[in-house]
């Protein structure tokens, strides 16, 4: 590997590939900040393919860490929460309402 | 010119029957809370650090849903994050199951025109319900009362090819989950709400070409005007050489007309992965075994019966349970009524049927209990009131709720068959029409129906007609003999 | 006598026999605060009022002899990330900076219910992303043994906050070492709890299969006594277990004698700092005294646990993080929003720091359509295999020992440009969360006059073990006892 090589990654992750996850994660971000994200991406997402390494053929994925199974609750009502406490955080509110900006499309 | 044939594959969401939400402990009758925001906890409003756990109640009416639909019944459950911003959905994602669903690959036999066919049920999984929103000019308002109530959402394979088709499977769902006693059926109010798939393609070829998917669809009427205008549009489309685009369309039910909702770019990318804060969930057999054992008699069980125990007709039969409430009360009424079963299923199928269908009636909450109407048909059949009168009866019946018997005495409207009164009325008659008398003996036949129409008259329609006919005749017979 | 200096231990004997009230204590150590936490920044909150309310109640119960703990009376604070009602909660981070929760973690719940004194919030990484305590969006937190330094991270200002007597005793939460590394850092005895053994239930996720809470206290036996109080299934976290839970206090003096001691060859290798590893290396022999046997053992996928353990991480975190929207409480930036869209991008964007923003959009990333198998999935078939690392170290040994980080605290602005490096320094830490062991760090030394920290890592539910071991040790030794200057 020559020098030039090692320096940089074999993969990458482009501007615009960052401001489409940006958007799935609805995080605004301008293109330079979109450029140096995308260094850093591709050089914590390169790294990772150190995974590749382990051959994972039969191996089941974990999915939780605790070994508790089947845990439910009875169909029992609660009492609620005081409607105030709820909505004292509420940045914008119109009455006993949460107010958003316009939603377009279908509920 | 290639003809199209459609193909259609529905996805039901169904709210589930529970008295509290999926996954916390508030009520889940947001129809009927006192307020906006009033049902809600940390849990259902996803206040940070708040944390799921599971409705058992929800598992065992899903469990039951997919025993009455046929399916397997996964031993292995896990729940799933599926990922997307919108603001009836508090957590920014919902939990959903993804590919360990508490049921899959069932089926449902339905009637597509009058040919039987079987529409696979590709799989039922649990979820929960979103916020309600109610947009404004300038703004959107969010109630969370609704975020959070169990849903199941069940989803057929794309094996319908009629929009008849697609309504029968629709319908029948809906009269399943009103046997199982896990959802009302009450469209108005959304419990239960549509989506369809569809797609085009020529006629007899087997191929699966681009599909939109119609969502908001939240009537019958919606879903089969929604599902005729798809098929329309994209039939021209093709037949104009154009392509269907892939997308998803909402039903704009004022303008008739699907309406694309997502552009290309925003085009879903759900990211599901397992539900870390729900450790998955085991399904055993005895659990099942024993849910099992609870299944009522369903739709298609209680149509084969009926027509084995009382000789109904197909289509009386499939009236009749078409409805677990109208079945019910069809079966209560048969056995409290001494009448014989053809007429008791014709009084319900015909007159009974027309009143609920008219004002609108929930055939949960009828005004009279099954005991009325087999007093009024037994009144029928007793002949102590004639059809007309009967009629009459079950309409103040409807308005009134009072019993027939209530009506009839209260109305003086009981059937005389009485051969003394009858006959003085038949001789009133005579009397008071000697040409007409005459011009009967003469040989006029058609006299014979007028004079009995004097008698209804007279009687205000109580005349048991067969006693009266048979007076009438005597009657006449005299005065022939008398001439 | 320093009120603010004592164990929980010291000061339940004290409160107990009346020669201090709980309102005494908790004004020392609030007074102690006040002139202190100015140098070190480990406060975001600080509850006078509430906490001598608190400390009357105690007071009350101690005075009727009634109803009395270890922890009755007794001060302490929690990372800003467990949620306490009607007390701000912030999780360090702008988005939540005005955030007052409606209801109390359980962990909370139950320490009130012990009649434990909350005295403040503590700083930390924003949303726990981060080793150094540098990600906080308000301030950064200084190592009290050199304030140049950090106090490590993200449970970093409960660390500095409990070394330098702020508190006795704060519950922190361990995703990837978050307690044991600052623990290490800052000369204090902090416990990873096993996965489920604490309820999560009002602590705000950061990876909700990850987290841990647990205690950091001055040594093993003040973290026994708060464990005992938070220890226990609850109904409101599915995912926590229901086994009993083992009398902790009592089990602390049986003797280590005959214990399999296990040294995972994996964690010795090469870039660990000198002073760190002959730390280490003594207090293996330390153990050996003490007649443990000491075994070495592999943990052969140990190179595996920082990829496994930031590919999870960024997705869950991904997911967790979404419902800060601006839209039912915290930041909101909705002027000029159009529609509900610029309003999420414009409150988002302000509202996260740089860490969060990167790990919640390579979450987005990993679990895209496409690369879901290549990332997510594989990390989680790894993270088997990690698991099944530690079920076969611990058929031969009964816990294992190992540093926490390869180096003492690092200093203050030294590794935020290049976030891959910052995420090295956890690579000794990590690998526990995706397998849900505990692990107790415990002070063994100093290198360059900084605190080495080791970690002791037990099999499932074995934190009486753990804590039994660090007692033992802590019996024999004193490194646990030194503080720094600013403490007194």
């Amino acid at each position: 590997m020559t020098p030039s090589e090692s320096n940089k990654p074999a993969f990458s992750i482009d501007a615009d590939m960052v401001k489409h996850v940006a958007f799935l994660v609805r995080l605004g971000i301008q293109d330079e900040e979109a450029q140096a994200f995308s260094h850093q991406f591709s050089a914590i997402i390169d790294y990772f393919h150190l995974l590749n390494e382990v051959d994972t053929g039969d191996v089941p994925p974990a999915c939780e860490t605790s070994n508790t199974r089947s845990v439910m609750r009875p169909d029992v009502i609660k009492p609620s929460m005081p409607r105030e406490d709820f909505l004292k955080n509420v940045p914008h509110r119109e009455g006993d309402y949460v107010q958003v900006p316009l939603v377009f499309g279908e509920e | 010119m290639t003809t199209y044939e459609p193909v259609i594959g529905l996805e039901i969401h169904a709210e589930l029957q529970t008295k509290s939400k999926m996954f916390c402990g508030c009520s889940a009758a947001y129809s009927e809370a006192p307020a906006a925001n009033t049902l809600i906890c940390p849990v259902c409003t996803a206040l940070p650090g708040a944390m799921p756990v599971v409705n058992q109640k929800a598992v065992e009416q899903a469990i039951l849903v997919g025993l009455a639909l046929n399916c397997t019944i996964n031993p292995m459950n896990q729940f799933a994050r599926k990922n997307y911003f919108y603001p009836d959905l508090p957590k920014g994602y919902q939990i959903s199951q993804y590919d360990l669903p508490v049921a899959s690959n069932g089926w449902l036999n339905i009637l597509a025109g009058t040919d039987p066919q079987r529409i696979r049920v590709r799989r039922a999984h649990l979820e929960e319900d979103t916020a309600k929103l109610f947009h404004h000019d300038r703004h959107t308002l969010v109630d969370y009362n609704r975020a959070g109530v169990p849903l199941l959402e069940i989803v057929s394979e794309p094996d319908m090819h009629t929009v008849e088709a697609a309504l029968d499977y629709a319908t029948r769902i809906r009269a399943i989950l009103r046997y199982l006693g896990v959802n009302s059926g009450d469209m108005e109010k959304g419990v239960l709400r549509f989506e369809a798939n569809v797609s085009v393609r020529p006629t007899g070829s087997s191929e699966l070409l681009t599909r939109t998917e119609i969502k908001n669809l939240n009537s019958f009427r919606a879903l089969t005007r929604a599902t005729a205008f798809e098929i329309q549009r994209q039939t021209q489309i093709y037949q104009s050489g154009a392509e269907v685009v892939q997308e998803t369309l909402g039903w704009n039910d004022l303008k008739e007309m699907t309406i694309s909702q997502r552009s290309k770019e925003e085009a879903h990318d759900y990211r599901y992965f397992p539900e870390p804060d729900l450790p998955p969930l085991e399904i055993n057999r005895a659990w099942v075994e024993q849910i099992k054992s609870e299944l009522p008699e369903l739709p298609e069980m209680r149509e084969q019966r009926l027509i084995m125990q009382f000789g109904l007709t197909v289509n009386e039969a499939r009236l009749l349970t078409s409805d677990k409430a109208l079945a019910d009360y069809y079966e209560k009424t048969v056995s409290l009524s001494k009448s014989p079963v053809k007429t008791i299923s014709n009084w319900i199928t015909g007159e009974f049927l027309r009143y609920v269908n008219d004002m609108g009636l929930d055939l949960e909450h009828l005004p009279f209990p099954p005991e009325h109407l087999a007093q009024l048909v037994d009144l029928v059949t007793a002949k102590a009131i004639n059809d007309n009168t009967a009629k009459e009866v079950l309409a103040g019946m409807f308005k009134t709720g009072q019993s027939p018997e209530t009506i009839v005495k209260a109305n003086n409207l009981g059937q005389i068959s009485d051969q003394d009164a009858l006959e003085l009325v038949v001789a009133q008659v005579l009397n008071d029409n000697p040409k007409e008398v005459a011009s009967y003996l003469a040989g006029k036949q058609t006299v014979f129906q007028w004079m009995m129409g004097q008698v209804a008259r007279l009687t205000r329609g109580k005349a048991d007609p067969q006693v009266a006919r048979k007076l009438l005749l005597q009657a006449l017979e005299k005065a022939r003999i008398s001439k | 006598m320093q009120p603010h200096t004592l164990s929980i231990r010291e000061a339940h004997e004290l409160l107990t026999t009346k020669q201090i009230s709980s309102v005494e204590l908790t004004t020392a150590v609030l007074d102690h605060i006040h002139k202190t936490d100015p140098l070190i920044n480990a406060f975001v909150t600080i509850a006078d009022e509430l906490a001598l309310e608190q400390a009357r109640l105690a007071d009350q119960r101690l005075r009727q002899s009634e109803d009395i703990t270890p922890l009755t009376g007794i001060p302490f604070a929690v990372k800003d990330c467990i949620s306490t009602r009607g007390l701000r909660t912030t999780c360090s981070s702008k988005i939540l900076e005005n955030y007052i929760p409606p209801y109390n973690a359980t962990v909370i719940d139950r320490l009130s219910t012990a009649g434990a004194v909350l005295i403040g919030k503590q700083n930390m990484d924003e949303f726990g992303m981060g080793s150094s305590c540098e990600n906080s969006a308000f301030f950064d937190t200084h190592n009290p043994w050199d304030l140049e330094r950090v106090p490590g991270g993200s449970s970093g200002g409960s660390a500095a906050a409990v070394a330098a007597n702020m508190g006795l005793f704060a519950l922190g939460e361990d995703t990837g070492g978050s307690i044991r590394m600052p623990a290490g850092f800052c000369n204090v005895t902090g416990l990873k709890t096993t996965y489920g053994r604490v309820s999560r239930y009002g602590l705000i996720a950061l990876v909700s299969s990850f987290d841990s809470i647990g205690p950091m206290a001055r040594s093993a036996y003040d973290c026994a006594a708060v464990l005992q109080s938070i220890a226990g299934q609850d109904l409101k976290d599915a995912t926590s277990l229901p086994d009993p839970i083992p009398d902790y206090l009592k089990m602390l003096d049986k003797p280590v004698k005959g214990l399999r001691l296990g040294i995972p060859k994996e964690y010795f290798q090469a870039g660990m700092e000198a002073g760190v590893e002959s730390s280490i290396r003594e207090a293996i022999q330390k153990f050996e005294e003490l007649g443990m046997e000491i075994r070495e053992v592999s943990l052969p996928h140990t190179t595996y646990g920082l990829p496994v353990y930031y590919l999870v991480l960024f997705a869950e975190a991904s997911a967790n993080l979404a419902r800060f929207d601006g839209t039912r409480f915290g930041l909101s930036v909705a002027e000029g929003a159009e529609n509900v869209i610029d309003q999420y991008l414009q409150t988002r964007r302000e509202g996260f720091g740089p860490e969060v923003k990167r790990r919640i959009m390579l979450g987005a990333y990993v679990l895209s359509a496409g690369y879901y198998d290549a990332y997510y999935l594989k990390a989680q078939k790894v993270r088997t295999l990690l698991r099944q690392d530690f079920e076969a170290a611990f058929e031969q040994c009964d816990a294992l020992v190992a540093p926490t980080c390869p180096t003492t605290a690092f200093k203050l602005g030294e590794k935020t440009d290049d976030p891959l490096t910052m995420y090295l320094s956890d690579i000794y830490v990590v690998a526990t969360n995706p397998a849900g062991v505990p692990s107790l760090c415990v002070p063994c030394g100093f290198s360059n006059n900084m605190p080495v920290g080791m970690q002791l890592i037990g099999k499932h539910l074995s934190e009486d073990v753990l804590l039994q071991i660090g007692h033992a040790y802590q019996s024999a030794t004193d490194w646990h006892l030194k503080r720094p200057a600013v403490s007194k």
